[in-house]
């Protein structure tokens, strides 16, 4: 049965948390600064997002000098893997069900 | 007769043409007993607002309930209702069309609630195309 984290969901449902983890994801690592500039949110902001998507797993820091470098971990989505892999079995078979029960019903 | 299933990072959308009439496939989905004979048990009311619950066999982590609660009716056409299970929120929503050869029933499950503009303007290709690339991410993981 599916055993899912719902911290990965929940990360992912924010628009701007899922703009930072894509970003991460095509350019690789970068500091809170750089994806601060020209974001349109704030430092603090950008800094609690990466907070939320680091404690879902979904990105990893590593701290050089004074400043803190932030990257993708795509293995994390794997949660999401698996709801999709779940539900989309589920809902074939019952979807082959209901088939079976239109067939004895009244028409 | 037709399965499309299509997948976005969102939602799971899966689509059959069914061949029978739209009213009996209506019947099939928003009758409780019948419902209990495809999906699960269950005390579900075709009624906005109605909360009911989905029973399954009991496993090792979760109790089998699903706690839902009926969101919209639209008679002959659409329902939907919210589904949470596993501590995780999310939407199953029905879709009927009359066709020549019966009835198109389209069923979308979204993970997460309606999108909305990210305040961040550092994504240029958006979350769809991203959830597009996930196969790719996920056969590079193994």
């Amino acid at each position: 049965m599916l055993a899912i984290s719902g911290e990965v969901f929940t990360a992912l449902a924010d628009p701007t948390r899922r703009a930072l983890f894509e970003r991460l994801s095509r350019e690789g690592e970068m500091t809170v600064r750089l994806l601060t500039d020209n974001s349109g949110v704030s430092q603090p902001a950008v800094s609690k997002h990466l907070g939320v998507l680091k404690h879902a797993r979904l990105v990893r820091a590593r701290h050089k000098g004074r400043e803190t470098h932030y990257s993708a971990r795509p293995r994390g989505l794997a949660p999401l893997v698996d709801w999709m892999t779940f539900y989309s079995r589920f809902w074939h078979d019952r979807f082959d069900r209901l088939e079976d029960l239109l067939k004895r019903m009244d028409p | 007769m037709t399965d499309g299933p299509m997948t976005t990072t969102r939602s799971l959308v899966i689509e059959r043409e069914l061949p029978h009439p739209l009213e009996k496939v209506w019947r099939a989905l928003t009758q409780g007993p019948l419902i209990k004979e495809w999906l699960m048990d269950n005390d579900f009311q075709p009624v906005v607002g109605h909360r009911f619950t989905f029973r399954t066999t009991p496993m090792p982590n979760w109790n089998g309930v699903i706690d839902c609660e009926v969101q919209v009716i639209e008679p002959n056409k659409k329902i939907s209702y919210s589904w949470g299970a596993f501590g995780l929120g999310s939407v199953v929503e029905w879709t009927l069309v009359a066709t020549e050869r019966g009835t198109l029933v389209r069923m979308e499950h979204s993970g997460f609630g309606p999108d909305q503009d990210a305040a961040y303007k550092g994504a240029s290709y958006g979350w769809q195309k991203f959830i597009g690339n996930l196969e790719r991410v996920v056969a590079g993981m193994n």
